[in-house]
């Protein structure tokens, strides 16, 4: 089989890719030319109505309730270019479990990388709640119910608003940005020894470089801190947080994982992936996980999942669960608009809303699985990369995704969203 | 600079984290501790995979394993100087 192309060919012929059954032609992808070499003081973003920047410009079909999923995909299928996010829970949801419902569902929808929205719910006092809590940031937002209308006539008014807002969203132009304008949030996956030789340490030096420039920051990943608690709490900015950080993971630690656990969290924390990956504890992936924060940044407050930042330009920790798409959606949530995703063993996340940049320093992961990782940090394992020379190619990459280049887990379709739920519904 | 086989995270650890796949064993291993650059030498007791660990001294049972100077757990059994240390001779002192 021949390949007609307009670009070099590596080879004039199709490649078998090693251990796989897949045939792939190998390229070299045509150089992109920019008028100048991008710089790490600004990128190209898209200011918002509250004045927050966003890098990406969607407008979501957002469902209140799993029973809404349908009518917004139907909008979605409609509209092209409109983004459904269907989830799994809505109903019956009390107390914190219900609040963290609405505040994930109006920090999604109110994340600058959102031009407008359209919620869906079945019924309209809910379906308000949220259009009430994501039009405090200005953009536009508007909800319908479904009791006494009915999925069909739902979907036809609420395509025809979709139609007008990607339309109108379509115009709205990038501007140059500083950089303190960028929120960046971490979270590593399916680890193992190599990130925390190579991509959390990767992203630990982006952070000493950037929260300096005035970015906004955030880690969390509550149960995976364990092992490493003590370290974690000398990075706090003061006693006082550190106090605090300290009282939320001990409740977490008493209040969830004591209170449920079964046996020894095997398999669990650390994951048969981890432990196929070679780490062998809780404390050895602990502090791995750390290495994510660097060695200059201190913390200054602790979120709540998907609350929004109020202290100013530094570094967050988010009380989050471990779980990738979980501990990213509820990020995306706090207003984050760019994610970094140090892997080992080869996590294929992505989010709807956010992209999600993979960096892993995994030679055997880079050569099975390449076409989800962003950014190859294995130099650091054969000494011939730095760490501040991969926190550099972060920060180029950080850089060229804001600008909008498309990350892996975009181009491979990974829309992950995931809602944490707190406890059994009534 | 020569590729090292193994990596070690602080000059306190007794252990140290494979970075090459298929190392065989009897293969003397270049080790670069990455706080400070500097290098030593092992052999390696068994084939181990890629970032998998190695104990760089003989350990009995019940010590404490050191990895980024910070103790991350304890052994089950002995284990000798270039062996695999995992899952199936050390654990969390934790649970």
């Amino acid at each position: 089989m021949s390949i007609v192309a307009n670009f070099d060919l590596v080879k004039d012929e199709l490649v078998s890719v090693k251990g796989r059954s897949i045939e792939a032609p190998a390229f070299k992808a045509p150089v992109v030319r920019t008028k100048k070499a991008s710089s790490m003081d600004s990128f190209m973003g898209w200011r918002r109505e509250n004045g927050r920047v966003g890098v990406r410009n969607h407008v979501l079909m957002l469902p209140l309730d799993d029973l809404s999923n349908a009518a917004c995909e139907a909008v979605a299928n409609n509209i092209k270019g409109v983004l459904a996010i269907p989830h799994a829970y809505g109903r019956l949801q009390f107390g914190a479990d219900l609040d963290l419902h609405f505040r994930t569902l109006i920090g999604t929808g109110s994340n600058p990388n959102v031009a407008a929205v359209i919620v869906i719910g079945i019924e309209e006092g809910w379906t308000k709640r949220i259009v009430d809590g994501i039009a405090k940031t200005g953009k536009p937002v508007v909800g319908f119910g479904i009791e006494g209308h009915g999925d069909i006539a739902t979907i036809a008014r609420a395509s025809y608003v979709a139609k007008e807002f990607l339309q109108w969203a379509s115009e709205l132009q990038r501007e140059t940005c500083a950089i303190e304008d960028l929120w960046v949030s971490t979270k590593c996956g399916e680890s193992d020894t190599t990130t925390g030789l190579s991509s959390c340490p990767t992203v630990g030096n982006m952070y000493d470089k950037l929260i300096p420039r005035g970015i906004h920051g955030v880690f969390g990943e509550t149960s995976e801190i364990t092992g490493a608690e003590h370290l974690c709490r000398e990075r706090a900015i003061s006693k006082e947080v550190g106090d605090r950080w300290y009282a939320m993971w001990k409740a977490y630690q008493d209040e969830v994982i004591e209170a449920n656990k079964v046996d020894d969290l095997s398999e669990s924390q650390p994951t048969k992936g981890n432990i196929a990956g070679g780490l062998t504890t809780i404390e050895e992936k602990a502090l791995g996980n750390l290495e994510k924060i660097g060695r200059a940044c201190k913390f200054i407050d602790i979120l709540e999942p998907a609350e929004e930042p109020k202290s100013g330009p530094g570094l967050y920790f988010m009380d989050s669960s471990s779980a990738a798409a979980e501990c990213v959606t509820l990020m995306a949530a706090g207003g984050f608009v760019v994610h970094t995703f140090p892997t080992g063993q080869g996590n294929v996340i992505g989010n709807p809303i956010v992209p999600v940049i993979k960096i892993s320093g995994n030679p055997k992961t880079l050569r099975t699985m390449p076409e989800h990782i962003d950014l190859d940090v294995t130099g650091v394992l054969s000494r011939e990369m730095t760490i501040p020379q991969a926190g550099d190619a972060l920060i180029a990459s950080i850089i060229r995704t804001a600008n909008g280049r498309l990350t892996a887990s975009e181009a491979l379709g990974h829309r992950e969203f995931s809602m944490t739920k707190l406890y059994r519904s009534a | 600079m020569t590729k090292p086989h193994l990596l070690v995270h602080d000059r306190k650890d007794n252990v140290g984290v494979v970075v090459v796949e298929g190392l065989m064993a009897g293969t003397d291993m270049l080790a670069v501790v990455t706080h400070d650059n500097s290098e030593f030498r092992i052999s390696a007791a068994q084939d181990i995979p890629i970032g998998h660990k190695i104990a760089l001294k003989d350990l009995k049972a019940d010590e404490t394993v050191w990895k980024y100077g910070q103790d991350v757990g304890k052994t089950t059994k002995d284990v000798k100087k270039g062996e695999h240390l995992h899952v199936h001779n050390a654990k969390t002192k934790r649970w």
